[in-house]
């Protein structure tokens, strides 16, 4: 009985064919991926953000002028941003490749630092000429910036003078910012109004909540929007117009300054404890103090020099774009109180 | 015992056991899809712990995401697919006129963008400062849309999913049976008629496909919502991600919340499969559409040409303006650039690959979908295999590629890889546009030519080859150019790796808006545009003529 029909036979689909071509192209990848074997030089691996190393960044000119005088390879590796940065530190833990990491932001060097996997920058930072008022032994400071609200001059003839005018002028202009919970500037914005407001935060935020056209993931997005027109005025950072300045000729955006003064973000780099080079990393950090760094960070990142050199900034940054009070809470403080804090403004803003 | 009893067991035994060995390729494909994300979330959880479910079982506020996250998406699936049905019956309905293939073209675009592209296109026409308001501005009125808010995220999920799900839709017509058409004529049916009794059998194999992707894409949007909400009120469960990978550093609740997000998108489209149950069609010899009785009524023609241009200006306009601002940029300086060429290259190779697991994948699945429903009666479990090869839309793909990346760390690969991975990561998010494709045409062609192939014993590579292969030809080539220029498009998964030493193009993109420069990336976003359009055309091509 049932003889015939139930000949059991496994069906030949095309698989084989196509796994062969699957594998081939597999490999080629594979030989794209890796990285043509270099001549033997030290190589020293710094993580940092993607604009850092991007063409116009200031990346390719540092690795020009450091490995000239290092004899070794410097190599960067950009990740999405400086909170992308802790948390891949974090997921690689003492397997780490890397040596430095560059781009953490204030708000972010406690939480690092407690990951324990930092070490002693090691060099004599009393002798340096610091923009900025600055001792700490792990981190060092390579450029800063302040945060500000950039306006269309030809929007806003009369930008708000201060943030507690911004918040109270019904009638004020709109403004697009970030998001606290995925990009710096919005966190630092956060920062800026707990600086000002205290504990009565929330209700500055729910003032100010009716005139904010949108909260978007990132600087890039709400940047973008703004130069499109959505609103006058976008959070950013006090050194933007220089750019439209010195890139692009024109006067037209300009930063609105507060007289309460700016919340301010220094950018840092410090070693990993796990380093094989801990010399050369010691050597990058102290270059990145360089007059040679120094100079070239004001027009490739777009922040402040972090130490006084010989040369005086380009004539795009206008003196009176650098705020007369510099606001700052302690990093241990950012720590702790970040969550309740952007708490806070999540609901006064969803309400 | 029984000398032709004992014949029965064996054969009955090797007969379960060649019902289970006939299901390898679906097996083999879902061990993958399994392996892979289960994988990624046990490696996280493993060296991160577990996270506390019962925080976030009792989080009000998760409540109130999950909540906005479902109604927005729920809306936007409705919308986008609702409108769909009669455009893509529309252009069923008029098959020959001029511009018809540039327009359905154009239908594969918005997909394809990055975001952030699509957005600034969106707001340029319909924004504040967009077109529509200068324009109402300039006659005297001070009305403008309100685009921040739940009504510019469901313009965005329309945007992006009205086209794909008319391109998911379009191929349920070629399915009907000139016969059908004749038939109909006949008979003397009416629009009405013809939809109820001819297309919506035809259709409902198609449709939920259509329903349960465009649905988990806009349940995971992120950057549309965040960017196009207008405040924190609108989050969808892809931004708590976000934000505890990324932010809050707490890996174990970022998984446990792509768990969360899996089950409910896994939940509601299997529900949603099981409620459309797809109809069997009528067979016929014939195609085409000559004999359809009302494709030439006046009124009919009318509503078709009014249909097709709308969506043609909706989707048309914002891409419009990012062809615009490219040109406007300079142009030449970008062109010219060899780096933003070796990063077009890079891309290509990533989106070939990924459309090649995928396609395999899909193939797979669908074969083994098919051989369920039809010689194992089980249409239950067919509904199971096309849904474990959708539901990869709905892992986070930065969760996966936080999990591949630890196990790249363990074994020391993570330079090696990185394309690799991109590259798997993007096949996952293609799988499912794939399988939905492929799949209702392949069981359709064995509803038809199952019992003639065991007649005449043609299996194996040979019935793939004559009978499969050009049945699904022409959805093989759509789902893998599609596929293709999706993955070329993606910016997602690409960001999350070391992205110095090899970028790809929309990674570049997105790096030059960070560093200020707009009008570069401007005409990287048209470069990109009109590539993405390149490799759809040619791979539709290709692969559409292939051994034919």
């Amino acid at each position: 009985m049932a003889s015939k029909p139930l000949r059991p036979s496994v069906p030949k689909e095309p698989y084989v064919k196509i796994l062969k071509i699957l594998f081939g192209l597999a490999g080629c990848l594979l030989a794209i991926a890796c990285p043509a074997t270099q001549a033997a030089k030290t190589q020293l691996t710094v993580y940092t953000y993607a604009s850092f190393v991007s063409e116009w960044g200031p990346g390719p000119l540092i690795e020009e002028h450091f490995e000239a005088q290092c004899d070794c390879d410097l190599k960067f590796v950009g990740l999405e941003d400086g909170a992308a940065l802790l948390s891949r530190l974090k997921l690689e833990g003492d397997r780490s490749p890397a040596d430095v990491i560059l781009g953490l932001d204030t708000s972010l060097t406690a939480e690092a630092q407690q990951t324990g996997l930092l070490q002693e920058h090691g060099l004599d930072l009393e002798s340096v000429d610091f923009a900025l008022p600055w001792s700490d032994l792990v981190f060092v400071p390579y450029d800063f910036g302040y945060f500000g609200f950039v306006y269309d001059s030809e929007a806003l003839p009369i930008p708000p003078a201060s943030l507690t005018e911004l918040v109270n002028n019904s009638n004020g202009p709109r403004i697009i910012i970030q998001d606290p919970r995925t990009s710096t500037p919005g966190l630092g914005l956060v920062l800026w109004m707990r600086k000002i407001f205290d504990a009565a935060d929330e209700d500055a935020w729910a003032m100010l909540a009716p005139r904010i056209v949108t909260v978007t993931k990132g600087w890039s997005e709400a940047y973008g929007l703004f130069l499109k027109g959505e609103a006058p005025m976008v959070l950013s950072y006090t050194t933007s117009p220089a750019y439209h300045r010195h890139v692009e000729q024109t006067d037209r955006y300009r930063v609105a300054m507060f007289k309460e003064g700016h919340y301010r973000q220094v950018e840092v780099a410090a070693r990993l404890g796990t380093s094989s080079e801990p010399q050369l990393a010691q050597d990058f950090l102290g270059f990145l103090l360089s007059d040679t760094v120094q100079n070239i960070l004001p027009t490739s990142n777009w922040m402040l020099p972090a130490v006084h050199t010989g040369q005086p900034l380009p004539d795009a940054f206008h003196s009176d774009e650098v705020p007369q009070q510099m606001l700052r809470f302690d990093p241990a403080q950012v720590q702790d109180q970040r969550k309740q804090w952007i708490n806070r403004w999540l609901f006064a803003l969803s309400r | 015992m029984d000398k032709s009893l004992a014949v029965c067991i064996v054969t009955l035994s090797r007969m379960r056991a060649y019902r289970v060995i006939s299901l390898w390729p679906g097996t083999l494909a879902v061990a993958f899809l399994g392996t892979l994300i289960g994988g990624s979330l046990a490696g996280i959880m493993a060296r991160f712990g577990t996270g506390d479910l019962t925080a976030i079982v009792t989080d009000a506020y998760l409540h109130s995401v999950i909540g906005f996250t479902l109604w927005q998406a729920t809306l936007s699936t409705l919308i986008s697919v609702g409108l769909a049905l009669p455009i893509a019956r529309a252009y069923a309905r008029q098959s020959h006129f001029v511009g018809r293939r540039a327009l359905i073209t154009l239908m594969g675009l918005p997909m394809v963008m990055p975001v952030i592209v699509a957005v600034l296109g969106i707001v340029a026409i319909y924004g504040h400062n967009g077109v529509i308001t200068q324009l109402m501005r300039a006659a005297g009125f001070t009305w403008s849309f309100g685009i921040y808010g739940l009504g510019g995220i469901l313009l965005a999920h329309v945007f992006f999913n009205l086209p794909l799900a008319v391109r998911l839709l379009l191929p349920a017509w070629e399915q009907v049976p000139g016969e059908s058409w004749r038939l109909a004529s006949t008979l003397g049916m009416s629009s009405t008629q013809l939809f109820r009794f001819i297309e919506w059998p035809a259709l409902s194999a198609f449709l939920p496909g259509a329903l349960v992707i465009v649905f988990l894409l806009c349940f995971t949007s992120f950057a549309v919502v965040l960017t196009l909400g207008g405040g924190p009120g609108a989050t969808t469960v892809e931004v708590a991600i976000y934000q505890a990978l990324r932010f809050d550093f707490d890996p174990g609740r970022a998984t446990l919340l792509a768990l969360t997000q899996l089950a409910l998108c896994a939940t509601i489209a299997l529900t949603m499969s099981r409620w459309l149950r797809s109809q069997p069609l009528t067979q016929g010899l014939q195609k085409g559409l000559r004999n359809r009785p009302d494709r030439n009524a006046l009124l009919n023609r009318a509503v078709d040409v009014l249909l097709i241009t709308l969506s043609a200006l909706f989707i048309g306009l914002p891409i419009a303006t990012v062809v615009v601002a490219g040109l406007e940029g300079p142009l030449l300086r970008v062109i010219l650039d060899s780096a933003l060429w070796s990063a077009t290259a890079r891309s290509l190779g990533i989106a070939l690959i990924a459309t090649l697991i995928a396609s395999v994948l899909a193939l797979g699945l669908a074969m083994t979908a098919r051989r369920l429903v039809l010689v194992q009666r089980r249409p239950g479990a067919t509904d199971l295999v096309l849904l474990a090869g959708s539901v990869s839309l709905a892992v986070p793909p930065m969760v996966i590629g936080t999990g591949l990346f630890l196990w790249a760390l363990m074994t020391g690969t993570t330079e090696v890889i990185t394309l690799l991975l991109i590259a798997l990561i993007n096949a996952l998010m293609v799988l499912p546009y794939a399988l939905r494709s492929i799949a209702p045409v392949l069981i359709d062609s064995g509803r038809r030519h199952h019992k003639l192939c065991e007649q005449l014993g043609l299996q194996g590579w040979q019935r793939f080859r004559r009978i499969d292969w050009p049945a699904i030809r022409k959805p093989t080539a759509f789902a893998v150019a599609l596929g293709s220029a999706l993955s070329f498009g993606d910016m997602g998964v690409a960001a999350l790796f070391d992205t110095s030493g090899a970028i790809t193009l929309p990674v570049m993109l997105y790096h030059r808006m960070s560093a200020y420069r707009f009008d570069e990336a401007a005409v990287t976003a048209l470069v990109l545009v009109v590539m993405s359009m390149i490799l759809f055309w040619a791979l539709d091509r290709i692969v559409g003529r292939w051994l034919s």
